[in-house]
């Protein structure tokens, strides 16, 4: 019986192992395309580069000058990063104060940010651009964070306050008895007890914002370009593709996120699952 | 201690609050009024009832086509995503080797953006029907099963580690007694295993049904709704709408009304009838 098992275990090890191979396949294809020249890939794009199909970089070279692709990354971390950041701060003293003062506007507040989680994008899109645009926040991409931030605040605030709920109030009110003041109890008491939640949220939106293509090209798209508009533009915007720039810039859009996963992998994945399980 | 607490709703509350009537309750109240005019610019709007909506469905079959192909498209993904991620998650819970590893590849594509997934996968499959003088956009079907098979492969892994939590919160003992009170090992999936991790599916099937009926990136880097829009799904075809022909924006909020209605009923009746089949404690 025993032997049986481990005969069966090792099966089942090998499947998995050939199973991996090719879940991650695709990525290994897009890779050893982009060294290839660029009319050797849409008609054999399985076999490997040899001495005639070689092109070197020639296509990092390409593609990063069409794109204008390092730019476009400057701008996807610094939106990425500042939205995430305020998201945390501004949601985390939200749902605290929704979840503290009991009144009629804060139950309103927490059903509305609920309500707006299931709510699809298309359905305030071309509004949202239209009052973006009227409060010039189309200028800058630094106005995305106005944008994400009201956004964002859905999941956040939601997630947020199903931590708060938990905190026992004797904390709070030993605190005050102390002589702390609101803000003083919520920067060195409460947000310290929020750290585990503060980064599942921080991982969430972080996923959502840097992959978000739709929402930052209608607002700054014409005039800025994050990483997935400036992919999307690549096809869109001259004429017959350039598979080779293409696959050289999936190349260097991948790489970032596969880097960070593998340096955070820990973090990621207890976020999602504590996101998803509280959501 | 809330007396105390509550002048401070300038400091706490309101830049959130701020933020989320820009981005979200005025340009959601916004749009349910424009529904019922017709505008370019939302200045020159004027008012006309129910028309967009009748105009939705009858002015040409695009709505109705993107509904069928959506609604196709959410069942076969979310029932094979749902088995499949289920699947992985059994067995890399049965104390096989290196399973850390493996909950690492397959998480990873979750992690990469519609648009470059959609980039990714065109490459591929357009390689493989090229040996058929084919394309992606030449047939339909072949951009619907493209989909598919890209949902698979980004969700997959997601699902997978929503249900590993949940079967590793099975105690050990209950398992345990039932092995002593002989059942086989189906018996102990179908009474102990998929009972407590109810839940788990609850979260699993909400995410894969509002992330399946409201794919944009993806459709759009894939197929863009090739050939001649029967590949489009609702959310693509509501931005083409929208963005794709002038005076006719109205008619687009309106499917956009039509489209937040539906994903709000199928979520809801979701959850309800999942919950209602969750065991206490």
């Amino acid at each position: 019986m025993r032997k049986k098992n481990k005969v069966f275990g090792n099966i089942i090890f090998c499947v998995m192992c050939v199973l991996s191979v090719v879940y991650l396949a695709p990525i290994f294809i897009i890779l050893m395309n982009s060294f290839k020249g660029k009319l050797y890939i849409s008609n054999a794009p399985f076999e490997l580069p040899n001495a005639k199909t070689f092109a070197g970089l020639v296509n990092y070279v390409e593609g990063l000058a069409k794109t204008n692709f390092l730019q476009s990354f400057g701008w996807s971390v610094f939106v990425t990063v500042s939205s995430v950041l305020v998201i945390v701060l501004c949601t985390s003293m939200t749902a605290w104060y929704i979840t503290r003062v009991k009144t009629r506007t804060s139950e309103i507040l927490y059903l509305s940010f609920a309500f707006s989680m299931i709510v699809p994008f298309q359905m305030v899109m071309f509004t949202m651009s239209k009052v973006a645009n009227t409060l010039h926040l189309d200028s800058h991409p630094a106005g995305l964070i106005v944008i994400y931030l009201g956004f964002g605040a859905g999941l956040s605030v939601f997630t947020f306050c199903g931590f708060v709920k938990s905190i026992p109030l004797e904390i709070e009110e030993a605190a005050m008895m102390d002589g702390c003041k609101p803000v003083q109890t919520f920067f060195s008491i409460i947000l310290p007890i929020l750290r585990p939640t503060a980064i599942t949220v921080a991982i969430l939106n972080a996923m959502w914002i840097w992959n978000d293509y739709l929402l930052p090209n209608l607002v700054i798209g014409n005039k800025f370009k994050t990483i997935p508009i400036a992919i999307q533009y690549l096809k869109a915007g001259y004429g017959s593709i350039d598979m080779g720039a293409m696959m050289a810039m999936l190349v260097l859009a991948i790489t970032p996120i596969i880097i960070f996963y593998l340096a955070c992998q820990k973090y990621i994945i207890k976020g999602v699952v504590a996101g998803a399980v509280k959501g | 201690m809330q007396e105390s607490y509550k002048k401070y709703f300038f400091l706490f509350a309101l830049p959130t609050v701020l933020a989320f009537l820009i981005a979200f309750v005025i340009p959601f109240f916004m749009g349910i009024y424009l529904s019922f005019t017709e505008f370019t610019t939302v200045i020159d709007a004027r008012w006309v009832g129910f028309s967009n909506y009748i105009k939705a469905f009858s002015a040409n079959n695009e709505f109705v086509n993107a509904l069928w192909f959506t609604v196709k498209f959410t069942v076969v993904s979310v029932i094979s995503i749902n088995l499949l991620a289920f699947t992985l998650a059994s067995i890399l819970t049965s104390g096989i080797k290196a399973t850390n590893i493996f909950r690492t590849v397959f998480f990873m594509p979750n992690l990469i953006g519609g648009i470059v997934l959609g980039y990714i996968w065109q490459i591929i499959i357009n390689g493989f029907l090229y040996k058929m003088e084919a394309t992606l956009t030449t047939d339909p079907r072949y951009g619907f099963w493209g989909l598919v098979l890209l949902m698979n492969w980004q969700l997959i892994g997601y699902m997978m580690i929503i249900y590993i939590a949940g079967i590793q919160s099975i105690p050990v003992e209950l398992i345990d007694s039932a092995c002593v009170d002989g059942a086989t090992p189906l018996q102990v999936l179908r009474h102990v295993t998929i009972p407590v991790v109810m839940p788990s599916f609850t979260i699993c099937l909400f995410l894969t049904l509002t992330n399946s009926f409201r794919l944009f990136d993806q459709n759009l880097a894939l197929t863009a709704g090739a050939p001649s829009r029967k590949t489009a799904m609702l959310a693509l075809d509501i931005y083409n709408t929208f963005y794709g022909k002038t005076n006719w924006e109205g008619v687009g909020q309106a499917k956009a009304v039509i489209f937040s209605i539906l994903v709000a009923v199928i979520a809801a009746g979701q959850l309800f009838l999942t919950r209602s089949k969750e065991v206490e404690g």
